[in-house]
């Protein structure tokens, strides 16, 4: 396999071409919370505005003929970029909370009820956590934990533990935004039809980063974010298989999602106007199909090869440095994150020295309550990488947490 | 607190003509920052941000017209240098002084408006809340 040719890959993002006040370059290193944008889906979003303009799925003139078109085209290239069997099981939502927040309400409520269980984990980020202990809340149901090991991995031996025949629903992430973790998706998508629940995938930050097969993998619901994905902001996607759409209710109503509405009741479209009520973000998920086509172009195979390459290489070097705790598993568990602590530094301290040298990371808990609670430290930083960052951007990095040591008085 | 007056502050932050200088400068305050005893640093006493911890001790000293006196400490040094900025604003000031004090306008004065709004969540935002909050108890005992 060729790598990927990151200087051309580099010259696609303008951002990266900017440099910041004082010369300093860019080194991005938070596509995790949010990825920059290629330059096609820049234009994309401007052509749809500067061209065709109209709202979805209304107007029989020209322009609305386009757009719907457009976004039909948006939906099948969705469809094909995690290979899903319809299009029509491909739903527009704001975002990938929004997609994980429709499942449980639209779902959950209507299949769970008291005595029954879900299971998820520690490392769960927030918006696939409390829709899951707020269902359970308001149904009686009950969440059970897959205990992590210390390395933070799903301790899958101990599933036996915590899934049985009362589970209705296992909700996992692809990918821990926090500790990087890469879970075993498949097994556990087997694991749950066993036991007769369903799998619900928080996708955020695996899809952006590594081959999705709904199918192969038995996934029953995928959750992901178009802003994660190199796509615009506030467009995101909910996978479902077609029989679990048509259970789910839809929790916003108006617009069009509507099949016919009487004084007294209504009727609702099919998935996935059931589920597109209002305007939906017309620009935005036109221009994700041109992100994904854009990944498409790259290759996901040699965006995880060049991803892992870096990621090893950062691995490698952040040790280097004196008193510095990584969380989580080896490389060979772990997509391209890395969340640290350094002794005697404060995360906050950390993140806001190294912006003075042009490096962007994140600082906090990274909606991972839990799982600082777990591990025991209130905030980590977090350094994420995109298809666009290099070794180079690690060898800033490394620089910028020397200079902010030496600020912190550590050295 | 400190001795520094918000004054002297103004003053020196004029010769600080970015953020990487007010940004050392800052740090500099913040090692200075006396230092809150362990058993201050109660939940009781913890500022709710969101990114690092603030606790913050007040002692209303019962002068006349009374003045209102409170120590505060962060576990982030920047945070800490921010502290010691609030902490000239505010310290030794009677209640009716410290409700009139605008600490977003000498934030922005000092070129540091990033670093106190409701949003930033460091805590800093809430602590102002809660010195104005303990100004008017304060004035309402006297």
């Amino acid at each position: 396999m060729i790598p990927l040719d990151i200087e051309a890959v580099r010259g696609d993002f303008p951002i990266l071409q900017k440099p910041l006040p004082k010369g300093l370059p860019l080194v991005y290193l938070d596509s995790g919370a949010s990825a920059q944008k290629p330059q096609c889906v820049i234009d994309k979003e401007r052509e749809v505005y500067e061209n065709y303009y109209a709202n979805a799925y209304r107007g029989v003139y020209r322009f609305g003929a386009i757009v719907d078109e457009e976004l039909e085209g948006a939906r099948e290239k969705v469809r094909q970029f995690i290979r899903a069997e319809h299009s029509d099981e491909i739903v527009f939502t704001s975002g990938c909370t929004m997609s994980l927040n429709l499942v449980a309400s639209g779902w959950g409520k209507r299949n769970l009820k008291a005595g029954d269980e879900i299971l998820i984990n520690e490392m769960e980020h927030h918006a696939n956590f409390v829709p899951w202990q707020q269902l359970a809340a308001q149904t009686g149901a009950t969440c059970r934990f897959l205990p992590l090991t210390d390395d933070g991995r799903l301790e899958m031996a101990r599933i036996g533990e915590v899934l049985s025949d009362k589970t209705k629903i296992v909700a996992v992430t692809g990918m821990s935004n926090m500790l990087g973790t890469l879970n075993p998706i498949d097994e556990l998508a087997k694991k749950a039809h066993d036991a007769g629940a369903v799998i619900v995938v928080d996708g955020a930050q695996s899809v952006p980063h590594e081959h999705t097969d709904v199918v192969a993998s038995g996934i029953d619901f995928l959750a992901f974010s178009g802003h994660k994905l190199y796509g615009p902001s506030g467009v995101g996607v909910l996978y479902g298989k077609r029989e679990l759409l048509e259970q789910t209710a839809p929790i916003l109503f108006g617009g069009h999602m509507i099949d016919r509405v009487y004084k007294d009741h209504s009727t609702w479209a099919s998935s996935p106007a059931k589920f597109e009520a209002g305007t939906i973000q017309i620009a935005q998920a036109i221009a994700l199909g041109a992100a994904i086509d854009y990944m498409g172009t790259l290759g996901m195979d040699k965006v995880q090869e060049h991803e892992r390459n870096v990621l090893e290489y950062a691995y490698n070097r952040l040790q280097e440095i004196p008193g510095m705790r990584i969380y989580g598993p080896g490389v060979e568990h772990r997509g391209a994150i890395t969340s640290f602590t350094i002794d005697g530094a404060h995360p906050e301290d950390l993140a806001q020295l190294l912006d003075r040298k042009g490096v962007f990371v994140r600082h906090g808990h990274h909606c991972t309550m839990p799982l600082h609670d777990l591990l025991g430290v209130s905030a980590t930083v977090r350094a994420s990488f995109g298809v666009y960052n290099s070794r180079d951007d690690v060898d800033a990095l490394m620089d910028a947490i020397q200079f902010a040591c030496q600020r912190l008085r550590l050295t | 607190m400190q001795d520094l007056t918000i004054e002297e502050l103004y003053e020196e932050f004029e010769d600080l003509p970015d953020w990487d200088e007010r940004c050392d400068y800052l740090i500099d305050l913040g090692f200075s920052l006396p230092e809150l005893p362990a058993e201050s640093k109660t939940e009781e006493n913890r500022v709710h941000g969101c990114q690092s911890n603030v606790w913050l001790v007040a002692d209303i000293k019962k002068s006349n017209p009374p003045t209102v006196e409170f120590l505060a400490n962060s576990d982030a040094v920047i945070v800490n240098g921010l502290i010691a900025v609030i902490a000239a604003l505010y310290s030794r000031k009677t209640p009716q002084e410290i409700i009139s004090i605008n600490a977003e306008e000498a934030f922005k004065k000092l070129g540091l408006e990033r670093h106190l709004s409701p949003q930033r969540r460091n805590g800093l935002y809430s602590m102002v809340q809660r010195v104005r909050e303990l100004a008017v108890q304060a004035e309402a005992q006297s």
